[in-house]
């Protein structure tokens, strides 16, 4: 990608003239104000950003936005996004989905953008239901979850985002919250620079029909003790005071005090393992066991081609091997006869 | 059967056309047979139209109805339309393939079988109770039995091949027998088989005494009374190969590709009989062609769409089933004006219905088969080369007026094949893509006075950052706008502007016939043969008739209303209940009547004039 005057852009640069439509109070404000602040960072041209949607509240982010944007139809902006990649590797693409669009609807697209490495930018706003159609339980809604559509609680099991991700075999995964907006920065910045699709689950607070739904993670008292922050190749400690720490005994994950001479046991992250079923583990702690916490940071990032470079690979290997042709020989191929 | 005294020296009786079916097992290779009858019979020179047939299941049980395969071609020293209604001669390579087939054979017509699979297992996987060649068969056909597994057999004997060999190789010996019998040469197929085997001589030493054997028994056995010549057509003058429509459509899109200089994007999803145009296109990945197999229907239009927006040619390719799944994307191709083309290769439905067999009753589907009013042009191909040019048409279309296009083809276009004249490059119409550059005064649903359509902005280009969406937006800006009035506008704006294309496409004119008469016979798509032929045969009787075909289903040429005004009463013949005859009669208020044979088979000539002659003598 092209390389011009990385400080050309302001944060102002990217906010559109739209009024965001938003409900006051929702996690998506801080969500965008953080993409405003990554983008002038970045050092692309502004007109080389493209956001690509679905439908929900989430999906009205490219209107928000003062880049070219395609708000397209309910769980398929993964595939839009395909075609604009793969016409003009050139762009950055980014695609903002929520956990009805991106899991229920569109499940299928995304398995298939993540296994391809689709060099694409996934942000999924979770917020745990459906805001947009005012009210009832996704994918991601826990089990016994009241909501409209589930007056006597929610018989579903839950998905967990990341884990889908990383069994589709994701290059880079992290997860993120919408009130650690550092944090959150942080991540974009790292999914950026990423080669290859790069997926991004954000926790969002949706305040009118699934407020709290994240308080374990945001409010002080309790937060320490409910979150990990996976800084790269450090061991995996948190708590109030940082006196917890994980350690894996076989492939079950638990809490041990991080001091008393324990550190050789405690797990230390390396967000570039290769290995899935550790990342799995790691993503999976504290969304099926509240006893343990949940992992905040990148889960995975690992090198592998991405699809269009292996498109124009293929296009360029197909043009050195086969001779030049012209339209008419195409059009001439086969047997032909002439008719005097 | 008479059997002349004279052996050698027979010279061949000329005939003006014949029509040949070849049929046996889905094992047999008779789609490869026929398709080798296909180009010698091409290289004699004479006009064709063929018509493959063959089941769904990939591998039926052998020996049974449902594995029942079948190639026919017609062929003529005239111009002909379509692969003909009833057979001269049948190769029937088993029971199964006989009692599929025999229906269709002219009494009097030619019934060669290979006796040696007409055994008791066989008999029963077919149906029959007793043999049929013991019956009376020959009182209505010429019959001639013929030991074809024994004397391929007996042809590479002396080679000691499994008997797998010989079994596949049979085909050969009826393909060499068909040459002899229509005095077709034996070279194309010789040197196909020459490079196909070049690299296991066995096979082709076995292939080609195989092939020579089958004509050679023609030549020195007296089982036949002569053979038979088609001199060759009188065509229009040029250079030809023969074309496929879902060649001819593979062609159209690499062709586009060259004329407006865009990559064209193919997003499909595996579909009958639609897939030949994504292996046939994934070949050209030097050539201007990206092509994307996609998770699902859905996809496959999404990443077109995608395509597009960016500053390709976005085109899927599917059949009616996936156009059910993709509605919602062309409504929003529709919502954001942007160009893509859907080609639809229409096949039996509803629901998964005939995969491989024909039908024409995706026409209200493509032109209403989205939730709102979302219009957008309908293009539909009437023979396998006519898939080239109203392609090409439907890019045009596409590009100018930035709106997604139907390309409507089916399965016996898509299948079929007829000689297609090779058009010149500098024959080919221009197609020009501009996009907009400029940020002066841009917005992005700004129109052009004269086409209404709005720029293509693609992103990568500066100072024109916009957000399309499918939520309705305000004409001009393109922003989000509830407003009653605006809504109200834009709805008619966006059907008008696909219906003032009408003024950028030819007037309708009769194929056959007077620009007045007592009847016009009104077709679109695949039917032109068969319609075309029925009319030539109803002026020949000195009907007042005339035939037209619809290229364009959306908008419909401007002169159509007076055009059909000019005849007394109006026939639509078509592969469905009445889907066109439905919209003439609703926009022109005019007392149409239908001929509709849904049977998964193209229309016969014979059966258009007799309700031609019915409809005139009412
Ligand atoms: S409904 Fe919830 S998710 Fe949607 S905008 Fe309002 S607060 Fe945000």
């Amino acid at each position: 990608m092209a390389i011009t005057e990385p400080q050309k852009y302001t944060k102002a640069d990217f906010e559109s003239e739209n009024d965001v439509r938003w409900c006051p109070g929702c996690g998506d404000y801080a969500i965008l104000s953080a993409i405003q602040t990554v983008m002038p960072t970045l050092g692309i041209p502004k007109e080389k950003f493209v956001f690509v949607s679905g439908i929900g509240c989430s999906s009205r982010f490219p209107h928000y936005m003062s880049c070219y944007g395609f708000h397209t139809i309910h769980g398929r902006a993964l595939t839009v996004a395909t075609g604009v990649k793969s016409i003009n590797p050139e762009l950055s693409v980014w695609v903002i989905t929520g956990d009805g669009d991106g899991l229920s609807i569109g499940g299928n697209h995304l398995m298939h953008a993540i296994r391809r490495n689709q060099d694409l930018k996934i942000l999924l706003f979770n917020n745990k239901i459906y805001g947009l159609t005012k009210g009832q339980y996704s994918p991601t809604s826990e089990l016994g979850k009241k909501t409209k559509s589930t007056p006597y609680g929610s018989i579903d099991n839950p998905v967990n985002p990341v884990s889908i991700a990383i069994a589709s075999g994701a290059t880079f995964v992290a997860r993120t919250l919408d009130k650690n907006v550092k944090h959150m920065i942080e991540i974009f910045k790292k999914a950026a620079a990423h080669k290859g699709i790069a997926f991004i689950e954000i926790y969002q607070n949706c305040l009118v029909f699934n407020d709290d739904a994240f308080k374990d993670f945001t409010e002080k008292d309790i937060k320490d003790d409910h979150s990990v922050y996976i800084e790269d190749s450090k061991p995996l400690i948190f708590g109030k005071n940082s006196d917890k720490a994980i350690k894996l005994n076989g492939f079950s994950p638990e809490i041990i005090n991080s001091s008393n001479g324990n550190s050789r046991e405690i797990l230390t992250y390396n967000e570039k393992t290769e290995d899935r079923g550790l990342s799995y583990v790691i993503g999976q702690m504290g969304v099926e066991n509240p006893d343990l916490p949940v992992a905040f940071g990148v889960l995975r990032s690992v090198e592998q081609p991405t699809y269009q470079e292996r498109l124009l690979e293929q296009e360029r290997l197909a043009k050195e091997k086969s001779k030049k042709v012209s339209l008419e020989q195409i059009l001439n191929a086969g047997d032909t006869w002439i008719v005097k | 059967m008479t059997i002349t005294e004279e052996k050698k020296g027979r010279t061949a009786e000329t005939l003006e056309e014949a029509t040949i079916r070849f049929a046996g097992d889905s094992g047999d290779g008779m789609q490869l047979t026929g398709g080798q009858f296909t180009n010698a019979t091409a290289i004699v020179g004479n006009d064709l139209s063929t018509l493959p047939d063959y089941p769904a299941e990939i591998r039926a049980p052998a020996g049974t109805l449902a594995g029942v395969s079948a190639f026919q071609i017609h062929f003529s020293s005239k111009e002909i339309h379509t692969p003909g209604d009833y057979l001269d001669v049948l190769v029937a390579m088993n029971p199964a393939a006989l009692k599929a087939n025999l229906k269709d054979l002219k009494s009097g017509g030619m019934l060669i079988v290979n006796t040696n699979a007409f055994t008791e297992t066989n008999l029963k996987k077919a149906g029959y109770d007793k043999n049929p060649l013991e019956s009376d068969l020959n009182q209505k056909y010429q019959v001639f039995a013929i030991e074809i597994s024994r004397l391929t057999q007996l042809a590479i004997e002396e080679m000691k091949l499994p008997g797998k060999v010989v079994d596949r190789s049979k085909n050969l010996f009826a393909l060499g027998l068909m040459y002899w019998l229509y005095t077709r040469p034996m070279e194309p197929t010789i040197e196909w088989l020459k490079k196909k085997f070049s690299s296991d001589p066995t096979i082709l030493e076995a292939n080609l005494k195989v092939l020579k054997a089958g004509y050679h028994f023609g030549e020195t056995t007296e089982t036949f009374i002569s053979n038979y010549e088609i001199k060759h057509a009188k065509i229009q003058p040029g250079k030809y190969r023969n074309i496929t429509g879902n060649e001819a459509t593979a062609l159209g899109l690499i062709t586009s590709a060259q004329l407006t200089g865009l990559t064209v994007f193919l997003g499909s999803y595996p579909i009958t009989p639609a897939s030949d145009i994504l292996h046939e296109l994934s070949k050209y990945k030097h050539f201007g062609i990206r092509t994307f197999q996609a998770e699902d229907e859905i996809a496959a239009i999404g990443s077109a769409l995608g395509a597009s927006f960016a500053g390709g040619l976005g085109v899927t390719t599917t059949s009616g089933p996936g156009v059910c799944l993709k509605s919602e994307f062309i409504g929003l191709a529709v919502k954001t004006e942007l160009p893509l083309l859907i080609c639809d290769i229409q096949r039996g439905g509803p629901s998964t219905g005939l995969p491989t067999k024909t039908e024409q009753a995706d026409l209200l589907q493509a032109l209403f088969g989205r939730n709102s009013e979302s219009p957008l042009p309908v293009l539909a191909a009437a023979t396998p080369g006519d898939c080239f040019e109203t392609l090409i048409e439907a890019v045009r279309i596409a590009i100018k007026y930035m709106t997604p296009v139907f390309f409507l083809s089916d399965g016996y276009l898509a299948n079929g094949s007829e000689p297609w004249k090779i058009p010149l490059v500098n024959e080919l119409p221009k197609l020009d893509v501009n996009f907009r550059k400029d940020k002066e005064g841009f917005l992005p649903y700004l129109r052009n006075k004269e086409t209404l359509a709005r720029s293509w902005a693609i992103p990568g280009t500066p100072e024109l950052e916009h957000v399309l969406t499918g939520i309705e937006t305000e004409q001009n800006t393109g922003k989000i706008c509830y407003d009653p009035t605006n809504h109200d506008t834009m709805m008619k704006l966006r059907a008008q502007r696909i219906e003032q294309i009408s003024n950028d496409i030819p007037d309708i004119t009769q194929h056959f016939g007077e620009s007045k008469g007592d009847l016009l016979i009104l077709g679109w798509g695949s039917t032109l043969g068969s319609i075309n032929a029925a009319t030539e045969k109803l002026l020949e009787k000195g009907y007042k008739v005339a035939n037209a075909h619809l290229r364009y289903l959306n908008p419909f040429p401007k002169n159509l209303e007076s055009f059909l005004k000019n005849y007394k009463k109006v026939l639509i013949p078509e592969i469905n209940l009445g889907q066109l005859r439905m919209l003439i009669r609703a926009k022109y208020l005019i007392n149409a009547q239908g001929f509709n044979i849904i049977s998964g088979h193209p229309l016969k000539v014979s059966a258009i004039l007799e309700a031609a002659e019915k409809l005139l003598k009412s």
